[in-house]
């Protein structure tokens, strides 16, 4: 990395993450008018950035996982994190929500940094997770589920959870939110089912459902498609669409293009640990750093006549070498260069 | 007939004896442990060796008071809950079984080595430290007095006594906490730990909270048969009595309030029956000695049990009380 200039970090540096600009009443068109005049370069800073990463390093034995110089996140806005397997992209999750510890460098959440905080102080800052595979408390009823994501319970307690007049007002109300956005997830009917009794999208629904009981600032989701079916993929993009009305930030993984196109505000590309494009979605497809790292940087375009000659050429010149005989049987037409050169 | 109903009275006996109420609060702490919060503590036993020997060394050795001594039991028991859960909360769940497995026969062999004779007295143990606690009695404990079949010696009932009331008030405990928030965020725990974090609950403090409560259960239990056999030797305090707590919790049914309760006595009338059921039938004649000699009875009946347990596991997996529903569901 030090051998890779950072023009882009410096201009970042230099202009800093304004002061937050009042959330109106619109957040999403907020997000996408102020992400329309950034430069779709890397590292490059954006108007009002919820989460700030700098330098930060993680490697697991000789193999780097994650070495992202610098990257904004937008507030407001829904952000899709893609690249190919192995990108670094659920190391990044990890690091940015204490699951995991980097080896090097800093992250804020509002300017507030977030390094070396454990998993549930991040979660109480209001950046709650996903995971890829789903979560759900297989023998906790759904409703359950969702009562566990309310913050600042009083009956979490070991002593307060004696007394229940002391919680019990609160979980009442806990519950008329919980059952609230059972409804909008269309979970409402299964509230007394145990969640491992829920199908794969359904989980999914759940997760989304329970993290958003926390009330949060910043969601990260996890391949929140992955394995769903097309019709509830529509479903749940409506909802992580929601998110962002309600003035929200969204991060998310996903692989299928078709989604981020639809959904993301920006989207930024990884690539073996490196943040290798961002931009809106229009011009990732177009970007050839983030075609090559998808399809292999020497992919190219179709062979010409000339080339698959050459190439052929070299093909017969190794198995005559090998055979120790010429490759005159395969190709008359070039014996004399091959010849000379033996 | 008559002596099959003498087998039942004797067994009835032990199924509310003081040694019943000693599994039932072992398996009531390993409820909360493993039941609910999902944490493997394979050395109850070493909890229960520090109760019954926090009375023993207390009164016998430093002539303190009685409830001295369930004090210090008590504490010792919250600190060896700290000492294993500070280095192995944070980890995988099986380093907690294999630190509180060692700690159990390390604990055990400590206290009847030479060199802690001077303070256990060894292999012999100690003994009259509970007479304070026998004197409460509201009954004359010298006499005997007949109760549903069977004699029962004054202390004994009052042992015992004590003992069910120790184990009603901890079941009402574990209702009350289980049923709450905090119970919701415990059984979270034991389904999977991660989740329970991204939602920002610190689940080291809970796990150590589990453990630290499970420990002092089994210091209880300790106690109550430290103080109902009058005495204290390390050989009591075998690591087998965790297992036997754990197929009481698995006969009654994990995750539930009454199971461990109803295990365990199910599991000593068990124990009783066949013991003395067997003998009836070796001494009638009805089982001939070549088969079974009256010696192998001590072995045959945890053969009984055994076989038992593996009968419920393969009928009845959730246990006595246990959802069938909820069992079969894959955990994570």
């Amino acid at each position: 990395m030090p051998a890779d200039p950072t023009p882009h970090g410096a201009t970042a540096a230099g202009a800093g993450a304004p002061a937050s600009l009042g959330k109106g009443a619109a957040p999403q068109r907020l997000a996408q008018a102020a992400l329309r005049d950034v430069p779709w370069e890397v590292g490059v800073a954006k108007p009002d950035a919820a989460i700030v990463v700098d330098d930060v390093t993680r490697t697991f034995g000789g193999l780097t996982a994650v070495a992202v110089d610098h990257l904004e996140i937008q507030r407001g806005g829904i952000t899709g994190l893609i690249g190919p397997n192995g990108a670094g992209k659920t190391t990044l999750f990890n690091l940015l929500t204490g699951f995991d510890q980097p080896d090097s460098g800093t992250w804020s959440f509002n300017g507030r940094p977030l390094g070396k905080l454990s998993p549930h102080r991040v979660s109480r800052l209001g950046v709650v997770r996903t995971f890829q595979l789903t979560k759900a408390l297989s023998r906790l009823t759904v409703l359950q589920n969702m009562l566990l994501g309310a913050q600042g319970q009083k009956g979490e307690g070991f002593f307060r959870a004696l007394v229940p007049g002391v919680w019990r007002s609160q979980e009442r109300e806990n519950t008329e939110k919980a059952l609230e956005l059972l409804r909008r997830f269309k979970l409402d009917a299964k509230k007394d089912d145990f969640a491992g009794t829920l199908s794969g999208g359904q989980r999914k629904l759940l997760e989304m459902a329970r993290a958003l009981m926390t009330d949060p600032e910043v969601v990260m989701l996890d391949e929140p498609m992955a394995g769903v079916n097309p019709a509830l993929t529509q479903s749940l993009l409506g909802h992580v669409k929601d998110l962002r009305e309600q003035g929200m930030t969204v991060i998310f993984v996903e692989h299928d293009m078709d989604v981020v196109r639809d959904i993301s505000d920006w989207v930024v590309v990884m690539a073996s640990g490196k943040v290798i494009a961002e931009g809106p979605p229009e011009s990732i497809s177009q970007n050839q750093a983030v075609v090559d790292a998808y399809l292999g940087a020497h992919h190219d375009a179709p062979l010409t006549v000339d080339e698959e000659d050459r190439v052929l050429a070299e093909a017969e010149r190794s198995i005559a070498q090998e055979e120790g005989t010429g490759g005159d049987v395969i190709d008359p037409e070039r014996r004399p260069r091959h010849g000379g050169q033996r | 007939m008559a002596e099959l109903i003498d087998a039942f009275a004797i067994a009835l006996k032990a199924a509310i004896g003081f040694q019943a109420v000693f599994l039932a609060l072992l398996a009531l702490g390993l409820n909360i442990q493993f039941g609910y919060t999902g944490l493997l503590n394979f050395g109850q036993i070493a909890f229960a060796l520090l109760g019954g020997y926090g009375i023993a060394i207390s009164v016998s050795q430093w002539g303190l008071p009685f409830w001295v001594g369930v004090v210090i039991g008590l504490a010792a028991a919250v600190l060896l809950a700290l000492l294993l859960g500070i280095p192995t909360l944070r980890l995988r769940a099986d380093y907690l079984a294999i630190a509180t497995i060692a700690t159990a026969e390390g604990l055990r062999l400590l206290f009847r080595s030479v060199s802690a004779t001077p303070v256990t007295n060894g292999t012999r143990g100690l003994s009259g430290f509970n007479q304070d606690f026998i004197a409460l009695a509201p009954w004359d404990t010298a006499e005997r007095y007949d109760l549903l079949g069977t004699r029962w010696s004054g202390a004994d009932l009052w042992v015992a006594l004590v003992g069910w009331v120790l184990v009603a008030l901890t079941c009402l405990l574990t209702w009350l906490l289980v049923r709450s928030p905090w119970g919701r965020v415990v059984k979270s725990i034991r389904e999977d730990e991660d989740a329970v974090r991204a939602l920002g609950k610190n689940v080291y403090v809970y796990k150590m909270q589990a453990l630290v409560l499970g420990g002092v259960l089994g210091a209880l239990g300790g106690m109550v048969y430290a103080v109902g056999t009058g005495s204290a030797t390390p050989d009591q305090y075998q690591n087998a009595n965790t297992f036997l707590a754990y197929a009481a919790l698995i006969l009654g049914g994990a995750a539930r309030v009454l199971g461990p309760v109803v295990g365990a006595m199910l599991m000593y009338f068990i124990i009783q029956f066949a013991d003395t059921g067997l003998r009836t039938l070796i001494s009638n004649g009805v089982i001939p000695e070549d088969l079974l000699s009256a010696t192998d009875v001590a072995q045959i009946r945890f053969v009984l049990i055994g076989l038992g347990l593996i009968l419920l596991l393969v009928f009845r997996p959730q246990g006595i009380f246990g959802d069938r529903r909820e069992v079969m569901l894959d955990a994570r």
